[in-house]
């Protein structure tokens, strides 16, 4: 190779890795403080893993653990469900009147600022008098992550061969036949990429389950919004370190499986 | 099967619209009557009708846009007839999901089944039907050597080749035994000596299983080659429909002549008719016999087509006994261009009128002295037996 684009300067080494540490220094420096032995956050004080026996000796914190991954798995399963059932709508429907407005109104929460988007579920939900809760979070979530199911299922839809369902129909499948033996099995690395796509997103977020939630029911990304507020503990360096690991696992095996879902579609495209 | 005819010249008698049929003993399999589809304002198929019997092997050819993959997909059921009716062994199913049809269809990306392996794929439409697990296993195992896949039953598509995917395509339309079989530009993704291979071998399939075959292509060699009767389409309507030999011999339009092969072709007027024979006076070729076309020909304006193998040069003429039988058409030119092909070479002649006429010959043998050079004045003659009047 003697491309000289290609070649690796000593400046590209440095933009690559001040890039790099823009990113990444502060998530390694609270890594690496999550495993300090001193009490004291600034000042270094030799490996521990006492934080971690902390975290798992403080029940709100276990609790509000908890209550996040109920309210991710519920939100996510349902919003799954809906956002497939959109997806499927919008690429294989009929064009249908009023598909462009749907499909709008259906991405409109992508661009949400998210802060409104929580102060109108607020409004709704003490308008109805709904006591706030899991069921409120979870509801708010499901509204929040659907239209992301929808996008990376639609997208899977659109590039599968229609003619692939049309064969299916020709061979005695009616319509649901054809889209429970042959599309869903097809589209289902999407579905499982949405759905965890859905869980992290719904993991992390503060701003819609802080409005949405009630007293009592605080998710872990409220919980130690909270305790920062009184100053960072070190217990806090532990929980974001073992809710970054978790979430890097989830992006994984999602990507994984996208990139199952992209190789069957090459091979299920004409020659 | 409509046996050849030798009266090639006689198109009414042979080609195009089937004799009345009453209504009981002689439906033919299948009857399409008076099916029209629009898309918007755009008539893709134009009230059109065709009977197919059992055990042909049919070819819908047309350029394309001229709506011969609608009607095909109007028989498999995914598109809706906008009027008319599909009637399959004297019932109608232009209103059947394309499920409940016995027709099956062989898609032109074969569409298998990506996540099933080969068996499955062959065994889908038979575990649709109810079949008991047994029998499906011995229906498999004879689609399978049916189409020659031993030993790639657990392969999944994308494991196949091309040549192996189309065969998979096929065992999986074919293992429901339908009525009919639809075939859509099946042959369209294989390379030129796999598609010749092929042809002959799905035409070798469709006699020892005696099934219908209806096929839409582009490709009139592989049309010709394969099927007994050939429907042409342009704009929705059916052009002719006619033997391969009928077709090319004695197309019934203009279009026909000039889609079908190559054509010369002679616009003028019928001056005189003798018995048995029609002088016409063209434009560009002079006075011009021909034979008198057993269809009366209504109209004066017309066009005469003579197939480029038809035509003959000579240096001096046709020889003497030929111009006393046949051999009166006479024109003088000078050749142009030659253009070796291996099996022929053509010729362009220029005519004294300026009009081009092609010449093709066939190279019968290897060494060839006599061959003409461009620039050479020529003489171009064809009998009257080889011409084609057609109505403009």
């Amino acid at each position: 190779m003697t491309h000289k684009v290609g070649r690796i300067s000593p400046f590209n080494i440095t933009a690559l890795a001040l890039g790099l540490a823009f990113l990444y220094l502060p998530i390694v420096i609270l890594v690496i403080y999550s495993f300090n032995a001193s009490r004291l956050v600034t000042v270094w004080g030799g490996w521990s893993l006492r934080w971690y026996t902390e975290v798992f000796n403080d029940r709100a914190t276990l609790e509000a653990a908890w209550m996040s991954l109920r309210v991710a798995a519920v939100s996510a399963t349902s919003a799954t469900l809906l956002g497939t059932l959109a997806a499927v709508g919008l690429a294989r429907g009929e064009r249908f009147k009023g598909r462009t407005l749907f499909s709008g109104m259906l991405l409109a929460p992508l661009v949400m600022p998210e802060v409104i988007a929580g102060l109108a579920l607020l409004l709704l939900f003490v308008a109805l008098d709904v006591e706030r809760g899991f069921w409120t979070v979870t509801i708010a979530h499901t509204t929040l992550t659907m239209c992301f199911v929808t996008v990376v299922v639609q997208s899977r839809l659109v590039s599968l061969d229609r003619t692939i369902e049309e064969a299916a129909m020709d061979l005695g499948c009616d319509p649901l036949q054809a889209f429970v033996r042959v599309t869903l099995p097809l589209i289902f690395p999407a579905i499982a990429a949405g759905w965890m796509l859905a869980f992290t997103l719904s993991l992390d977020d503060v701003v819609i389950a802080s409005f949405t939630t009630g007293p009592g029911s605080a998710t872990l990304p409220i919980r130690i919004y909270s305790e920062v507020r009184l100053g960072v503990k070190p217990q806090i360096n532990a929980i974001c370190t073992m809710m970054i690991a978790f979430i890097a696992v989830v992006i994984v095996i999602a990507s994984l499986a996208s990139k199952l879902s992209n190789a069957q579609g090459r091979s299920a495209a004409p020659l | 099967m409509t046996e050849e005819s030798p009266d090639i010249d006689a198109p009414a008698a042979l080609a195009g619209s089937a004799p009345p049929v009453d209504a009981s003993a002689d439906l033919p399999l299948l009857r399409i009557e008076g099916v029209g589809k629009k898309f918007g304002a755009f008539r893709a198929v134009d009230r059109l009708s065709l009977d197919i019997r059992e055990g042909e092997f049919f070819a819908l050819l047309g350029p394309s846009g001229c709506g011969k993959t609608t009607l095909l997909r109007m028989l498999a059921g995914f598109e809706t007839p906008d009027e008319g009716r599909i009637l399959l062994g004297g019932r109608d199913i232009a209103p059947m999901p394309p499920h409940q049809r016995p027709v099956n269809m062989m898609f032109q990306n074969y569409a298998l089944f990506p996540h099933l392996s080969v068996r499955d794929n062959i065994a889908f439409g038979l575990r649709r039907a109810g079949m008991a697990r047994a029998a499906i296993d011995i229906r498999v195992a004879e689609m399978v050597a049916l189409v020659k896949l031993d030993g790639l039953e657990k392969r999944k598509p994308d494991q196949l080749s091309g040549g192996q995917k189309q065969r998979v395509a096929l065992a999986r339309a074919l293992a429901r035994r339908p009525q009919v079989l639809l075939l859509d530009e099946p042959l369209a993704a294989l390379d030129k000596k796999l598609r010749e291979s092929t042809q002959l071998e799905l035409m070798a399939l469709q006699r020892r299983l005696g099934m219908t075959f209806i096929i839409v292509t582009h490709d009139q060699e592989e049309a010709m080659t394969m099927a007994n009767r050939i429907g042409v389409m342009d704009a929705g309507r059916l052009e002719q429909v006619a033997t391969p030999r009928n077709l090319y011999e004695a197309p019934h339009s203009r279009w026909v002549a000039e889609f079908i092969g190559d054509v010369n072709l002679f616009d003028g007027e019928i001056a005189s008719r003798d018995p048995h024979r029609l002088i016409v006076s063209t434009r560009d070729g002079g006075t011009i016999v021909v034979a008198e076309p057993r269809q009366p020909v209504g109209k004066t304006a017309v066009s005469i087509a003579i197939r480029p193998e038809k035509v003959k040069l000579s240096r001096r003429g046709p020889a003497l006994d030929a111009i006393d039988s046949h051999a009166i058409n006479r024109l003088e030119g000078v050749v142009t261009d030659v253009s070796y092909l291996g099996g022929l070479t053509v010729y362009q002649v220029k005519l004294d009128s300026g009009a081009m006429v092609r010449s093709s010959m066939a190279n019968t043998v290897r060494i060839d002295i006599d061959a003409y050079s461009a620039g050479q004045r020529v003489v171009v003659w064809f009998t009257p037996d080889d011409c084609v009047v057609l109505e403009q």
